[in-house]
C-alpha cells in the first residue's frame, strides 16, 4: 500500500531524511521508533505533504500512485490521515461542522456523493457510540478547551469518521497519562482492519504495549537502521537508543 | 511561512476581481445639476414635493454644513472630497410618475434586482421578508406593504412618509442624530433623498422581517439615504439592510443617517450586511461609507441591538450607537468588519448610559488582510445618574498576512462609581498550523481560511436573522477567498 523508496527530504535547506526505504501492506501495523531529532516527525510531515518539507530524492508511492507532488488535501483524499502530536484548536468551528466539511471535501475529491445533514449525523452518532465518545463533544469547537487526552480522542474520532487507508500516528502518546493512553490505543485498535494500515511513530515503547505492531523500525539520523518484530521495541526500551546514536554519518 | 504567504497572495489575487455586484444598469436617469448649493437642496426638496418646514430644515443643515470641519479623528487616510464633483440626486426616469404597483415598475430595474439575487416580485421574494428597494436616490418598490398595514405597521419610503405621516416624521426626524452632529450627518440632512420609514404601533410584534436594499448605480452620484424607525411601547421589529454598488474607478460617497427610537418595553433589532464596492487592489475606486447610525432607548426596559457585517467599501467610517436613556434599557453591538486590499475601516460603537441599571454589550470581530487597515473605536460612557450601569466589551482582531493592520481604541468614561465595565481584547493570526490541520483532513486552503474566519465571527453571525445568516457566512468566505466565479 505504502512504498517509500530512498526518500530524502530537507527542511529549510537542512537534510533530515537521508534515504528511507519502507513498505507497509494492507492490514499491517508498523512502528517507527527513534531518538529525538532522528527525523520521525519529519517523516510524518513529508507523508502528509506539509509545505516547507521538501523531497529532494526518492519517492512515495501510495496504492501504486506517486503522491510526492500532491497537496496535503489531495493526499487526505487519497486516504492518508495524520494524527497530530499537538492537535490544533479552531475556535468557533464545531466538531460537527469541521468533520462534515472534511468528509465531504474528501468525498468530492474521490468523486463520491456528499453526505447530507441527516446521513452525516446518523453516521457520526454511530462512530461516537462505537468509540464511547459523548455526543456533546460534537457540539464543542474543535479542540478548544479540550484536555490533552480529549484532543487525542478527538483525533481518533476524526480518524473513525474519515476512515483512511493509512493512519499515521505522530507521537500521539506524548503528554498522555496511562489511562488516556489506553483509551486512545483502544480506539486505534477498533479501527484496525484488513483494508487499512497504521504507522505508529513514537519515542517510547509503552504505546506499543497497547497497539501491538507487526514490525518495528529504528530511525536514527534520517535512516532506518534496523527493522524487526514487536520484540525489537522491548529491546529498545531496555537498552535505549545509545547503540544507534553512534551511527550518525 | 510558505503556507501563510501563499494564502495571502491567493487572497490578494482573488478577492478584488470577484465583486459580483459590479455591473451597471443602463437606464435613463434624471439628475440634479452637478454640485452642491442651496439650489441643489431646493431642487431635491421640490422633487420630493416637500412641505416648507422640511425645506427650511434642510437649508439650515446646508448652511451649518458649510461651516463644519471634516471629522479627522478616525485612523483613516481620506483623500480630499470635491463635493462639487458629484450629483446629489439621481432617479430612474421611469420613476417620474411613481408606479402604483410592481407591474408598472421599469422591467430594467426589476432585472437589476434579479441579477443581484433579490428579485422584487413578491411571490419570488424570501417568504416572510418585506423589502424596500432603493435605487440611487429613490425607492423603486416596497413589498408586503398591505399585509403590514393590516396590523398597523407602517413600512414605506421616507419620501412618502413625509407626505402621508408628516406628524410622525416631524416629531422624530433629527431627534436622535441632529443635523449638526457631524459633517457627514449634516450633509445627509441637507440632501437626503430616500430611505425607509418604519413605525411599529403599541404592542405589535412585526409579523415579518423588514429589509431595505440600497443600490448605487449612477456614476458620480452620492447616496444619502435616511432611515427612521420608531418602535412604540411594547413593540418589536427586526430590520435588515443590504448594499451594493457597481465597480467604478471613481470614488463615490455614501453618507447615510439611521435613527432608531424605542419606547417602553420595545425592541429594535437592526442588522446590516454592507457589501459596497471596495475598490480594486491598488485602492482605485470604491465607496466612501460615512454613516451615522444611532438609536435611543427612550423608554424603560427597551432594547436596541445593532448587528453589522461590513465587508465592502473603500473607506468605512461608522459607529452605530445606543443612547440608553430609559431605566433598565439594553444596547447591543455585534460587528464583523473585514478589510482586504487597500480597504480602510474605522468602526465601532458608542454606548451612552444615562438611565439606571442600563446594560450594554459590545462584541467586535475585525479581520484584516492584504494591505488594509482595520480599527475598532468604541466609547462607553456612564453618566453620573446612571446607577448600576454595566458594560461588557470584547474586541477580537484576526490578521491574515504581514502587511495589514488591526487597531483597537476603546474609550471609557465613567462618572458613576457603581458602574461595572469589562473590556477584553485579543489579536491573533490565522496560523499555518490551523491551515495545515484543516488541509490534512481534506479541506482546501481556501475553504480552510473561510472556515477559520467564520469560526472567529461565529458569535456575531449567529445574531443575524436566520434568512441572512447563511448568506453572511458565504460573504465572509467570499470577501477573503474570492471563491465566487
Amino acid at each position: 500500500m505504502l512504498e517509500i523508496k530512498n526518500l530524502h527530504a530537507e527542511v529549510d535547506g537542512k537534510a533530515i531524511l537521508k534515504g528511507i526505504d519502507l513498505n507497509i501492506n494492507k492490514g499491517e501495523v508498523h512502528a517507527i521508533m527513534g531518538p529525538n531529532g532522528s527525523g520521525k516527525s519529519t517523516l510524518a510531515n513529508v507523508l502528509a505533504g506539509r509545505d516547507d518539507y521538501e523531497v529532494t530524492e526518492g519517492g512515495i508511492l501510495f496504492d501504486g500512485k506517486d503522491i510526492s507532488e500532491l497537496e496535503p488535501e489531495e493526499r487526505a483524499g487519497e486516504g492518508i490521515f495524520l494524527a497530530f502530536q499537538y492537535p490544533v484548536e479552531i475556535p468557533g468551528v464545531t466538531n460537527t461542522t469541521f468533520l462534515k466539511e472534511a468528509l465531504n471535501a474528501q468525498r468530492r475529491y474521490r468523486g463520491e456523493e456528499e453526505l447530507d445533514g441527516m446521513e452525516f449525523v446518523k453516521m457520526i452518532r454511530g462512530k461516537t457510540k462505537e468509540l464511547g465518545i459523548k455526543d456533546d463533544m460534537l457540539k464543542r469547537a474543535v479542540n478548544v478547551g479540550f484536555s490533552g487526552g480529549e484532543k487525542k480522542r478527538n483525533d481518533i474520532l476524526q480518524m473513525a469518521v474519515l476512515n483512511p487507508k493509512l493512519a499515521v500516528l505522530d507521537e500521539t502518546d506524548s503528554g498522555l497519562d496511562i489511562d488516556a493512553l489506553k483509551v486512545v490505543a483502544e480506539g486505534v485498535n477498533k479501527l484496525r482492519a484488513e483494508n487499512n494500515a497504521i504507522l505508529v511513530i513514537t519515542h517510547y515503547q509503552r504505546l506499543l504495549n497497547y497497539i501491538v505492531p507487526d514490525q518495528v523500525h529504528v530511525l536514527s539520523n534520517g535512516k532506518i537502521r534496523r527493522s524487526g518484530g514487536k520484540e525489537l521495541a522491548l529491546e529498545l526500551e531496555e537498552k535505549g537508543y545509545a547503540d544507534y546514536s553512534g551511527e550518525a554519518a | 511561512m510558505a503556507a501563510t504567504q501563499e494564502t495571502v497572495e491567493q487572497v490578494q489575487s482573488l478577492e478584488m476581481d470577484k465583486y459580483k455586484y459590479g455591473f451597471v444598469t443602463d437606464i435613463e436617469s434624471e439628475k440634479a445639476p452637478k454640485g452642491l448649493s442651496e439650489d441643489t437642496v431646493r431642487f431635491i426638496s421640490a422633487k420630493k414635493n416637500e412641505p416648507e418646514w422640511l425645506l427650511e430644515w434642510r437649508l439650515k443643515a446646508y448652511r451649518l454644513w458649510l461651516t463644519m470641519p471634516e471629522p479627522k479623528w478616525g485612523k483613516l487616510e481620506i483623500p480630499e472630497i470635491d463635493y462639487q464633483d458629484s450629483y446629489y440626486y439621481s432617479s430612474p426616469k421611469s420613476m417620474e410618475d411613481r408606479p402604483q404597483s410592481l407591474d408598472e415598475v421599469d422591467p430594467e430595474l426589476l432585472r437589476t434586482y434579479e441579477k443581484l439575487g433579490i428579485p422584487i416580485k413578491e411571490q419570488e421574494v424570501l417568504a416572510g421578508v418585506a423589502v424596500d428597494y432603493v435605487f440611487d436616490s429613490v425607492s423603486v418598490a416596497t413589498t408586503f406593504r398591505e399585509q403590514l398595514k393590516e396590523v398597523g405597521v407602517i413600512f414605506c419610503p421616507i419620501s412618502e412618509a413625509i407626505q402621508d405621516y408628516p406628524e410622525l416624521v416631524k416629531k422624530y426626524l433629527g431627534s436622535v442624530v441632529p443635523a449638526g452632529d457631524n459633517k457627514h450627518a449634516c450633509l445627509n440632512s441637507a440632501v437626503f433623498t430616500d430611505g425607509s420609514f418604519v413605525y411599529i404601533p403599541k404592542g405589535v410584534r412585526c409579523p415579518m422581517e423588514l429589509s431595505t436594499y440600497f443600490r448605487i448605480n449612477e456614476l458620480n452620484t452620492g447616496q444619502f439615504e435616511r432611515t427612521l424607525i420608531v418602535a412604540d411601547e411594547g413593540s418589536y421589529v427586526s430590520y435588515l439592510e443590504g448594499c451594493t454598488a457597481p465597480q467604478r474607478d471613481e470614488n463615490q460617497l455614501h453618507a447615510a443617517v439611521v435613527e432608531l427610537v424605542t419606547m417602553d418595553d420595545a425592541e429594535i433589532k437592526y442588522s446590516t450586511v454592507q457589501n459596497w464596492y471596495p475598490g480594486d487592489e491598488d485602492g482605485k475606486g470604491g465607496i466612501y461609507n460615512f454613516v451615522t447610525k444611532r438609536g435611543i432607548c427612550k423608554g424603560k426596559n427597551s432594547k436596541i441591538s445593532w448587528t453589522q457585517v461590513e465587508t465592502g467599501s473603500a473607506i468605512t467610517w461608522k459607529y452605530p450607537s445606543c443612547i440608553l436613556q430609559g431605566d433598565n434599557s439594553v444596547g447591543e453591538f455585534y460587528s464583523v468588519a473585514i478589510t482586504n486590499g487597500r480597504q480602510q475601516a474605522d468602526t465601532g460603537t458608542k454606548m451612552i448610559h444615562l438611565g439606571k441599571n442600563t446594560t450594554s454589550r459590545i462584541i467586535s470581530k475585525g479581520i484584516s488582510a492584504g494591505k488594509s487597515q482595520n480599527t475598532y473605536r468604541g466609547l462607553v460612557r456612564v453618566a453620573a445618574k446612571a446607577e448600576g450601569a454595566r458594560n461588557f466589551t470584547q474586541c477580537d482582531s484576526l490578521l491574515v498576512g504581514e502587511t495589514c493592520g488591526a487597531h483597537t481604541v476603546p474609550y471609557i468614561e465613567s462618572k458613576n462609581r457603581s458602574a461595572r465595565l469589562e473590556h477584553e481584547a485579543t489579536t491573533s493570526k490565522i496560523s499555518e498550523d490551523q491551515l495545515f490541520y484543516c488541509r490534512q483532513r481534506g479541506i482546501s486552503e481556501e475553504d480552510a481560511v473561510g472556515l477559520v474566519v467564520n469560526g472567529f465571527c461565529r458569535e456575531v453571525l449567529q445574531e443575524l436573522p436566520m434568512e441572512f445568516a447563511v448568506e453572511a457566512q458565504q460573504l465572509v468566505k467570499i470577501s477573503l477567498e474570492g471563491s465566487v466565479g
